[in-house]
């Protein structure tokens, strides 16, 4: 049942306006992908244009071999999930489910028995009858999550469908809507502007900016290792430091940025070019009082408490860097301090992967 | 700020505009069972004659039967535009030119009296079309404005997700309109029909143009009738009139409540 969805070189104009540009896409029979990014990134276009709301302007989209690009939506066999849980107001619980088993041509018995079954594996059979105006929001998505799944369909899609719900509901759903993936296999596109919500429960991540796909692959590799500086400061990589090559001595690379020298081991960082840009999060540079330390001088500015950690603004002759300190010894304001990279939390970016 | 209950003097106010529109139609209906043969208020003697004598009167039974079928069909005809219309404005509110939904409310716009007489010139008079037609097309004109908006108005809070919902499982976009729109904008159709048809049923300006020799509306006929004679038949019909309305308005009070309307 399950199958694999490809799109190749997909755009989609809106007038003269680019919405979406050359975007290839391939999820597996059984994955479940999450489209992620801010608004007007052209995530909840390409969900449109799977579904077929919206048609291409060039490009094709393929579903286990079937090319859909110019099929009516209502021939295309997909699930769909919406923001506004998008329920049939004038018909009950139960006639919602089986709605897609009536335009297969399901008898009534055999609908009402798959429908409630579909009701029961989300826990609402004891609803069936109630009106979905009489239900809360949660209800209502796991109503429209059996309404979607019901028909089997070859791939699933979601667009937001957490965002009308209070926070510990959205986390308690969406482990819900993963195990029922997960049990079901069906391959699956979700679309979401949340990046824990896109990370927890995904296979792989596309992460999208400005119509255009900027990295597709799994969280981890994502969240550790970013291919370019949208990446990069999209999951949280605040410092971004470009730097030269100004020696090379078998491992070690000397490297310079606005006067100061930082050497760096190849072991560590992987292959560095003549170019490139140091990218880490706030937890990559440790704040050493340590003169002789191998880091960058920075200057101490404003400290914020985090919890598990001291956050300082600092200043250095490179720009401004943001840095975690231990909780057991915090700093003044204008401390002279070194700035440690440590390599595993950071990663290299080439000079020319900016956005 | 305030306490809950009204001051006394909007009770009084209140009362007193309620007792200004309403005392006409009180005299109305005291003339119309009056005994005598002309029309005066207090009524003198109770009858029921100029009820019986409407229907005596072959004019007013032809024109009765002219102005529901007028009502009834001009109604029908403005829906089948007019629901279409309402749909399509709305769902393509983002792709269609903003003067289009300005379209369908000119007729309102336009005084009923210069639209009449331009109906009469441009196409009766131009055309040679029968009287008959004329009517219905000049009122379906009328009341197309009434539709489009009343249909708009209830097309504006439907969630057009839910027709995509219905289209994704399966459902075709035309049986889609038919099994998810409509049954949703019933309220709004029903209202609809209900305010063009009474809309229709009270013209009198441009039915005024578009009458002709043999064929007139009640309303029409009721001022030629006032012009020949003075006895209270004019009344008694006025008062079948107001129970009309009032019985179609008492039907959507039960089933939609008027709340409905004042949208």
């Amino acid at each position: 049942m399950t199958q694999p969805l490809a799109l190749q070189a997909v755009s989609a104009h809106y007038g003269t306006t680019k919405v979406l540009e050359d975007l290839s896409l391939s999820v597996q029979a059984g994955e479940l992908v999450s489209l992620l990014g801010a608004s007007g990134c052209g995530k909840t276009t390409t969900l449109r244009l799977i579904a077929g709301f919206l048609t291409p302007t060039t490009g094709s989209i393929q579903l286990g071999g079937r090319d859909l690009t110019r099929l009516p939506t209502h021939r295309r066999d997909i699930g769909l999930v919406f923001q506004n849980y998008a329920l049939f107001p004038h018909l009950s619980v139960l006639d919602n489910v089986a709605f897609g088993l009536k335009q297969r041509g399901i008898g009534p018995a055999e609908r009402r028995k798959r429908a409630v079954a579909m009701l029961e594996r989300v826990g609402l059979a004891v609803l069936a009858d109630r009106a979905p105006g009489a239900l809360s929001g949660g209800q209502k998505q796991r109503v429209a999550l059996a309404r979607a799944l019901v028909i089997e369909p070859p791939l699933l899609m979601f667009d937001e469908p957490l965002s009308n719900l209070d926070a510990k509901l959205r986390v308690d759903m969406r482990v819900e809507i993963r195990q029922l993936q997960r049990s079901n296999g069906t391959t699956s596109v979700y679309v979401t502007h949340d990046q824990e919500e896109a990370f927890s429960i995904s296979d792989r991540v596309a992460i999208m900016n400005a119509g255009r796909l900027m990295q597709f692959d799994r969280p981890e590799v994502l969240y550790r290792r970013p291919a370019n500086t949208f990446v990069a400061r999209f999951v949280g990589f605040e410092n971004i430091i470009p730097f030269k090559v100004v020696a090379r001595d078998g491992d070690r690379v000397t490297a310079e940025t606005a006067g100061m020298i930082l050497r760096l081991s190849q072991a560590a960082y992987g292959a560095i070019p003549d170019s490139f840009l140091l990218a880490t999060r706030p937890d990559g540079l440790v704040v050493s009082t340590d003169p002789m330390a191998e880091g960058l001088s920075a200057q101490l500015g404003l400290r914020t408490y985090l919890g598990r950690a001291y956050q300082y603004q600092c200043d250095t002759q490179a720009g401004h860097l943001v840095a975690n300190g231990s909780l057991t010894t915090p700093l003044e304001a204008g401390t002279s301090v070194k700035l440690v990279p440590m390599p595993e939390q950071c990663t290299i970016l080439p000079a020319d992967g900016a956005r | 700020m305030m306490s809950d209950r009204p001051h006394f003097l909007l009770i009084v106010v209140a009362a007193l505009v309620y007792l200004f529109l309403m005392l006409p139609l009180v005299i109305v209906v005291g003339a119309a069972l009056s005994d005598t043969t002309y029309l005066t208020f207090p009524p003198q003697g109770l009858s029921l004659r100029w009820f019986e004598n409407i229907f005596e009167i072959s004019a007013f039974r032809r024109t009765i039967i002219t102005s529901l079928q007028i009502a009834l069909l001009g109604t029908l005809i403005a829906l089948l535009i007019g629901i279409p219309a309402a749909y399509a404005l709305n769902r393509f509110r983002v792709e269609l030119p903003k003067w289009l939904g300005t379209l369908f409310v000119l007729p309102i716009l336009v005084p009923e009296i210069v639209f009449g007489f331009a109906l009469l010139k441009s196409f009766t008079v131009g055309t040679g079309a029968p009287i008959f037609l004329s009517l219905l097309i000049g009122h379906t004109l009328i009341v197309l404005p009434y539709v489009v908006r009343v249909i708009s108005a209830s097309l504006a809070s439907f969630d057009f997700s839910i027709e995509e919902a219905a289209i994704s499982l399966g459902s075709a976009p035309v049986k889609t309109f038919f099994t998810i729109v409509l049954p949703n904008v019933r309220a709004g159709v029903i209202a609809a029909f209900i305010l063009a048809f009474i809309t229709s049923l009270n013209d009198v300006s441009v039915s005024l143009f578009l009458t002709g020799p043999g064929i007139s509306t009640l309303p029409i006929q009721i001022l030629a009738h006032v012009e020949q004679f003075f006895d209270p038949t004019v009344a008694s019909v006025s008062v079948l009139l107001m129970f009309l309305t009032v019985a179609v308005m008492a039907v959507v009070e039960r089933t939609l409540g008027l709340t409905f309307l004042a949208k």
